[in-house]
Order: structure tokens, then sequence, then C-alpha cells
């Protein structure tokens, strides 16, 4: 059976539940968007939940999946075998709670007042929707990136959740650099006078691509070829790379929230677990097994990134699995088919013990 | 059931012990000691296909390069470091070897002997040894460096290590009488038990 594609929705925080958050602030509603595919079986012992990226979404297999290539029937991720879950991440824009959403408060869209978030809070969520669908263990947590960062976080406050942790080309800690490019994109997107401020978020998505990619990977895509036959000149798009980066600011504005842009690179600016008092205690007394990958091109989260988090994992003794993979495409690899990589993933999930 | 030469290998491992096993291959010699001896501990390879073989196995690997990234790994971290057939294949032993004792207080090494007569007698008819354990042909061989077991200990010393034990074995992984006897004639390789200097003053 091909994976189900349907997103579907969870209210899982209430007034008389509601949400409290890292930073002592409280959601008395977020409704969560999610996705299941493969089936749960009847130990619950086969799930497996992905975090996503920055701008993910619950989609993540099926027909236009953002990771189609990873997770469905036979492949790395193999939906024969293991239940999967995708959410959409608190703060988002695909359907789950964030600050486009109502304030129940005040009846208008939360807009600036919906409350700073922390990678703690992400987990939170997904613990709940976990418990909403019967999974209170999971045989694996699996994410690229910003969704990385969220295994991290999870595996080292609830260790005694999980059986194993899938980190891929995230960081523990953002460099100077990071938090530069993180800055100069909410800066695009706070200057924009208009509402919403489109070519605010267009200018980030558009600094932001750069960062995704290598060098090599824009002169094998592009080189200096001109949009048209011969050069125009002027200001406008004239070189290849000039359109394709405007064609994806432009087409980021039809499916993602510039004030989500705003809330979840801030996220991830503040993320630094490991500075934490007895950060490691948790899962020194209940080991998850980590699977730690980087991609020899990425420069955006580099391989030292990886390496950090190998080092705190091993030297704390637990039982960790790293690996580079080489690739030209940079810090997008960790969305592509690189055989080596996805082969990594199914074996470290395939082994029993 | 793991290789005779692993298995004489692992009967040096103390139980529960923390064990780095550089070059790792497969992981079978950590799968085994965990499961045998209650090991735990980490594997060093680079080669994709025995990298995917000991994820496979549940053995953690860190897969990085044994000349150049060994400071990845803290002081005193592992109780022993294992370099099987491996010492040979590095740009700089003395680097490694320093590393080693860094990381470890314990190290057991295995090399193949490049004294085992069938090698001297390949030599004296004007070729280069080859024998199933130095299976390679000159151009292709991925070992850069070639000792005899004498030559090795010379070396191991110099460098600081005690040689606790020395295991001489035949080309199908076993001891033997001979191989005890004339180890750096009889042996087509040896297995070390050495005792790692005390570089916690340097």
């Amino acid at each position: 059976m091909p994976p189900s594609t349907q997103t579907r929705f969870a209210t899982l925080f209430t007034p008389e539940n509601p949400l409290q958050m890292a930073g002592g602030s409280r959601l008395d509603e977020v409704v969560v968007a999610y996705e299941t595919y493969g089936t749960l079986n009847a130990e619950a012992s086969n799930a497996i939940y992905i975090c996503h990226a920055l701008t993910g979404d619950a989609h993540a297999a099926g027909e236009g999946g953002w990771w189609s290539n990873l997770i469905g029937p036979g492949l790395a991720i193999d939906t024969d075998r293991w239940f999967v879950v995708c959410s959409n991440i608190l703060g988002g824009c695909q359907g789950t709670t964030g600050p486009t959403s109502t304030n129940p408060a005040t009846g208008e869209p939360w807009g600036l007042d919906f409350p700073l978030l922390d990678m703690s809070d992400f987990v939170t969520v997904h613990l709940a929707l976990g418990h909403e669908l019967g999974v209170e263990h999971w045989a694996a947590i699996v994410g690229g990136s910003l969704g990385g960062m969220q295994v991290l976080e999870w595996s080292l406050r609830h260790p005694e959740t999980l059986d194993r942790a899938v980190v891929i080309a995230a960081s523990s800690r953002l460099t100077a650099q990071n938090i530069g490019f993180s800055a100069v994109g909410r800066q695009a997107i706070l200057r924009d006078p208009a509402s919403p401020p489109d070519s605010g978020l267009a200018t980030a998505r558009m600094m932001a691509h750069i960062t995704y990619l290598s060098e090599d990977a824009f002169e094998e895509k592009f080189g200096r070829t001109f949009q048209q036959e011969h050069s125009v000149g002027g200001f406008g798009v004239d070189f290849a790379v000039e359109s394709y980066l405007q064609y994806q600011g432009n087409k980021f504005l039809t499916r993602f929230d510039a004030l989500s842009y705003l809330y979840l690179t801030r996220v991830m600016d503040y993320f630094d677990p490991f500075s934490r008092h007895e950060s490691l205690a948790a899962v020194q007394a209940c080991p998850v097994r980590y699977l730690v990958v980087s991609f020899d091109s990425d420069w955006r989260f580099s391989t030292a990134h990886s390496r950090r988090i190998v080092r705190q994992l091993e030297q704390a003794r637990l039982p960790v699995t790293f690996r580079e993979i080489s690739s030209v495409w940079g810090h997008d690899s960790f969305l592509l088919d690189i055989p080596e990589y996805h082969d990594t993933i199914r074996a470290f999930l395939g082994a029993e013990r | 059931m793991i290789r005779p030469e692993l298995a004489l290998l692992a009967d040096l491992v103390p139980h529960d012990s923390r064990v780095l096993d550089l070059g790792c291959g497969d992981g079978s010699l950590l799968a085994h000691l965990a499961a045998s001896r209650r090991c735990g501990g980490t594997g060093v390879d680079i080669e994709n296909d025995a990298v995917l073989a000991a994820i496979g196995r549940g053995v953690p690997v860190i897969e990085l390069d044994l000349d150049t990234e060994l400071g990845e790994f803290a002081d005193n971290s592992y109780d022993v470091v294992v370099l099987s057939r491996t010492l040979q294949q590095v740009r700089e032993p003395v680097e490694v070897l320093r590393q080693i004792s860094r990381i470890g207080r314990r190290a057991i090494i295995s090399i193949p002997n490049f004294g085992l007569w069938k090698h001297r007698l390949r030599l004296l008819s004007g070729h280069m040894p080859q024998s199933r354990d130095l299976p390679y042909e000159w151009f292709n061989s991925p070992n850069v460096h070639h000792a005899t077991l004498v030559d090795l200990e010379a070396f191991l010393l110099d460098q600081g290590f005690e040689i606790e034990q020395r295991i001489p074995i035949d080309e199908t992984g076993r001891t033997s009488r001979a191989t005890s006897w004339r180890p750096n004639l009889l042996a087509s390789a040896a297995i070390y038990r050495l005792r790692c200097p005390d570089t916690a003053s340097a």
C-alpha cells in the first residue's frame, strides 16, 4: 500500500491542558498538522518520528513529500516495516499553531505577540502527538538540519522515550557566521514595511538558499551562464543564478510565512544544549544509540558542527556512529538520494543490537 | 564465528573493557567482545562497505582518518585500543602510536611478519614477498610499511611501550609450537598486548 498522504490535525493542548513553554509562556490551544505512513504494530514498537527542517512540513513522504526519496515502501526508512510520523513544528505555518494562528484571547492573529520558542517546546509537542497516536516509545527519531537539532534536544531531555537518534547535517551550537546569516534574513523581513513583508521574506530565502548549496554546486548548476542567450546588462536578472534565486524566493512566498521564519530561525540561534548543566546526565543514565551524519561540502553546518556533537556524545561514553558523506551539493545534500547516505540510515535502523 | 586470529585477540581484552578498535573493518571483533565480554566501545574505519557492515551489526563506528584525526578522542578515554593489521597501513606509525598511548591504557596490536621464511625465499628468488597474510602485488598493496617482528618489537620498545604478551600465529591465524619456537622466521603474523607509556605528564 502506498503511504497515505493526507495531512491530519490533532488538538494536543487546550485551556484545560495548556502547553507550558520553556520560556515561561503558556499556549491554551495547540493544533498540530501531521501525517503517518505505514502501520503501527500491536506492541507499538515500530514507530519512527521525523523532525523537519526550517521550512519543511508534515508532508514528508508520498507524492511530493520533501523526504519521499528516503521514506516509503522498500526505501531506507521502509514503511513496510516502520510506522512513520511527521508533523509540522510548533511556530510553523503549514497547519500547526504558529504566529499566524488566532490568539484565542483576542480573536486576532498572534503576530509578534506569539511567545518566543525554545527547541524543547518542539519536543514537548512531538511527545504529545506521540501520546495521542498511542506511541510512548520511539524506535528512532530522525531529522536533518533544524530537524536534527530537535532530535538532539529530544534525546538529551527524554532519552527514555527512544532507542535511536539520527542527527543529520545539524549543529549543537551555531557559529557567529551562522547567526549572522540568520540575522540578515530576519532584518530583511523586519525592515520591509509591507504587510505581509513578501519582499523581505523572498530576500531572506534567496540569501539562505545560497548557504544551502556549495560553491561547486552553484558552479555545476549555473556557472556564469546567462538566462537569455546573450547578456542583457543592467541591474535586472541576467545571470542564470539570479533567475534561479529569484524563482526560489518567489516560490517560497506561496508556502511560507515571514513570522514563522522569524520565530523558527531564532530558536536555532539560541540552541546550545551542551552548555546546560549536566546536559548529558539523563541520556547517560538511559543510553540512546546515535547516528550523526555530515556532508563534506556543507558549509552551513559543516562537518565540524557534527564532529562537535560526536565528541560530546562519545566522550560521555554513549554509543555514537558518525559518517561524513561525500557530496557536492552542500547542506541540501540531506534531502537528496545519495546511496552511501541512505544505505547508512538503512543499516543503522536495521541493526538489532 | 569470528576468525581464529580475532578470537585470540579478543582473549587479551579484559571483561567490561571500553575498547577502541582502529581499523575495525566489519565490526566483528567489537560485536564479539560485546556479546562475550560485555565490552563497549567504538570502531573506526573509513571504507564504505566495512562501515556499513559494522553499523548493520549494531557496532558504533566513527568514520575518520587514523593518520590525521585521532585527536577527536579524549585522553585516557578507552581501556584498550586495538590496531589489528593496520599499523603497516598508516602513513605515520609513530604519530598513530603516540595517539594510541594518549587515548588508551593498553594497546593490542597485530601485524603481518615480513620476516616469515616464505617471504625471505621470495626475496632471494628476486620477488616481493607474497603469502596469505601479504596477498598483494607491490603496486596495489595497502601496506605502506613492512616490518619483521624483530624490527617491530625494537620499535615498540623505542616508543615507550611495554610488551606484556606476544602471540605469534601461522597463516591460518592459530598459534603452534613452530610459531612460538622461532617467531621471526616461522610466524606469519603476531599479536601483541602492550602497556602504553604513561603520557599523563606529557
